[in-house]
């Protein structure tokens, strides 16, 4: 999560914009398909927003320009929570007052949940490209919320399934570093086993970032019997937690998260790091539509996006053709359409779970081989 | 009891690593009661030296064991200058001022000592290459001790004995001993003060040196910041030991390593340095003066 100093010059400009569309807004009022945008746009967070509006203008602007969506324009209702769940809650009532027929937002998580209250009263559908709190999907009180995002612990998921369903680890160790990323992904991961009840965390203890040796470590993970170890960390531990176990004749598999996926892991533990398995980003830099869309942003505001740029594309993407294929902006139809129909976005050709997580977003299993990472197919 | 030895080899080996550094702090404290706080900077110069070498080495076609004694010889030849130097830069000219003036002064040299490698090398953690040979006859016939643990041991325990050798019987170690008991007092009977003070600086800094070959190439990685945490544990070594004193250092050492060990094999190592610390104020509380210091009287 990185702020872009650009957008603070734009957040100026921003009333212009306001009053721009306003205008647009009525002149069309007549039958248009209006999709809410909410989200930071001022504040210390607008950076996080700010992206988001630019994304929807310019998904929204191709497909008027190809005659909209059953046959009517698509228009913006743009409106501001600066990250506020308090101001949330009242952006959310204007929406639902403004008759917004879906919505694309919120940014942040506080404000996200405080505004999905609101929209689950009104049976509105609710889009985030950014809200990355696990319990927004995963509690199912928000049946209506989807995202574009992977969830915090979407990397502890992944690397539970691939521990327990590919590798099929029955003992698995897993360790931290006692920091806040590492301590968290931990405590996820050994929930998330010992709620599949199909492995046995023997194991799940910090260590001292930055020790002189992790032998007795070691040894504990040698004694506890793990098939497996699952660690929450930086790569400096890890590239000495992984030597040690080799130079003891250990076997036992690692498996890590994107503060190891670095080339200065492979660097540092040399052939002891051949096998690693590391969690990291999807590569979408490779994607064309991912690509055209990065193009089209610096031709239409002569700068690079800022931060969930894709993620905004890809969830107006979705909203729009979950409602062509709906041929309706009625909720439940549209939600069942999300769900059902894949859309080919920057991040990938995308749908929606049951519990409104991206399918295809996110994380990718990655592994050590001849010296560098290469995606598990 | 295969658990409890592994356990116990690995503390003797953290025990030993620590050893090496706190020797250097203990006889520097015990010369000129001073705190060398840039003396785990030394011990990290050391590491970067050998691994500079090795690589250049590396390159111009050699291997084995030739590599190692050659980065080793000239690491512990390169930290001893840099030992001499920082005493004479830092800690000569301050001899006479209030003893706050030179802690000061060593903490300076620290920071000074880690931006600077920071600086004209990276910041980034660099690989270090494993120069101690891979004896793996070691693993088959003696099971929970690995061949670098053994050498490192090894290693420590003779430059433990040469070291007390030394101060023994030798005139250096006599006239080390002297200025220890009564600076004034040595001056007065011929012994130069200043170049025992030096000696004392190089020595110490030598063994930092071998300290760092050991220790990177068992642990396989350094960058310019294991000087501050290694030197830390190592100088709560030195306390725990009673700090001048040189069998002290060493116990204090092997306390301190057997310590974590032990705490993370059978208690959690979420708790390592909570029970090292833990123990140090018990010890400091029944002997303030560590485990062999003996009790100054405060002269009047």
């Amino acid at each position: 999560m990185k702020k872009f100093a650009f957008a603070r010059s734009f957040h100026i400009l921003l009333p212009a914009l306001f009053i721009a569309f306003a205008s647009t807004g009525t002149a069309l009022a007549a039958d248009t398909i209006k999709l809410g945008i909410a989200g930071a746009h001022s504040g210390d967070l607008a950076s996080y927003g700010l992206p988001s509006v630019k994304a929807a203008e310019l998904v929204v602007k191709d497909i008027n320009a190809r005659g909209g969506i059953l046959g009517k324009k698509v228009e913006l209702l743009i409106e501001d929570d600066a990250c506020k769940p308090e101001m949330a809650t009242n952006t959310a009532t204007k929406l639902v007052s403004r008759k917004a027929d879906i919505v694309m937002g919120h940014i942040c998580s506080g404000a996200t949940k405080a505004a999905l209250g609101i929209y689950k009263d009104a049976r509105l559908i609710a889009v985030s490209p950014s809200a990355t709190n696990p319990e927004l999907t995963q509690s199912g009180q928000y049946p209506g919320f989807f995202r574009t995002i992977a969830s915090d612990d979407a990397q502890a998921r992944l690397e539970v399934d691939f521990a327990v369903g590919r590798l099929k680890l029955k003992k698995i160790a897993v360790l931290h570093d006692k920091g806040d990323y590492g301590k968290g992904l931990a405590e996820y991961a050994k929930k998330f086993i010992e709620a599949d009840k199909k492995a046995q965390v023997v194991l799940f203890e910090g260590v001292t970032p930055g020790a002189v040796d992790y032998s007795a470590i070691v040894q504990k993970i040698r004694q506890s019997g793990a098939e497996g170890v699952i660690y929450g960390g930086y790569h400096p531990e890890a590239s000495s937690i992984v030597s040690q176990m080799r130079k003891k004749g250990m076997k036992t598999l690692f498996i890590s998260d994107d503060g190891v996926k670095d080339i200065t892991f492979i660097k540092v533990a040399g052939r002891y790091a051949e096998g690693v398995y590391a969690t990291g980003p999807k590569d979408t830099s490779k994607n064309p539509l991912a690509v055209a869309a990065n193009e089209a942003h610096k031709k239409a505001y002569g700068s690079d996006p800022g931060a969930f740029f894709l993620n905004a594309y890809a969830a107006t993407q979705a909203i729009l053709n979950a409602i062509d294929k709906a041929k309706s902006t009625e909720s439940a139809k549209v939600a069942n359409a999300l769900r059902t129909h894949f859309v080919d976005t920057p991040l990938g050709k995308i749908k929606f779970d049951g519990r409104g997580d991206a399918i295809g977003v996110g994380f990718a299993m990655y592994q050590v081989k001849n010296g560098a990472y290469v995606e598990v197919k | 009891m295969d658990y409890f030895l592994e356990l116990f080899v690995g503390g003797l080996t953290l025990g030993s690593i620590y050893a090496l550094i706190a020797l250097g702090y203990t006889m520097v404290y015990g010369i000129i009661e001073l705190i060398n706080f840039a003396h785990g900077e030394i011990y990290m110069i050391g590491a970067f030296t050998a691994l500079i070498l090795s690589s250049v080495l590396a390159m111009a076609g050699m291997s084995g064991p030739a590599v190692l004694v050659l980065a080793s010889v000239v690491a512990v030849l390169y930290s001893a200058c840099y030992g001499f130097t920082v005493e004479k830069i830092a800690y000569k000219p301050l001899r006479r001022a209030p003893r706050l003036s030179p802690l000061i002064s060593a903490i300076g040299m620290s920071i000074f000592l880690q931006n600077y490698v920071m600086l004209a090398q990276t910041s980034d953690f660099l690989p270090f290459p494993s120069l101690l040979p891979d004896l793996d006859f070691i693993r088959d016939s003696i099971p929970f001790i690995g061949p670098t643990e053994l050498i490192i041991v090894l290693v420590t325990a003779a430059i433990m004995v040469l070291l007390t050798l030394l101060i023994k019987f030798t005139r250096m170690g006599k006239a080390m001993r002297a200025t220890a008991q009564d600076r004034n007092m040595a001056m007065l009977v011929g012994v130069n003060v200043n170049r025992v003070i030096s000696q004392t600086f190089i020595i110490g800094s030598a063994l930092a040196a071998v300290g760092g070959v050991l220790i990177a190439s068992h642990i396989g990685r350094i960058n310019f910041y294991i000087g501050f945490i290694a030197g830390i544990k190592a100088f709560t070594a030195a306390v725990l030991g009673g700090i001048g004193s040189i069998p002290g250092a060493v116990l204090g050492a092997l306390v301190l390593g057997w310590t974590e060990s032990f705490a993370t094999g059978y208690v959690s190592s979420d708790y390592e340095d909570v029970f090292a610390f833990a123990l140090l104020v018990v010890i400091l509380i029944f002997r303030p003066a560590g485990l062999l210091g003996r009790a100054t009287t405060q002269k009047v």
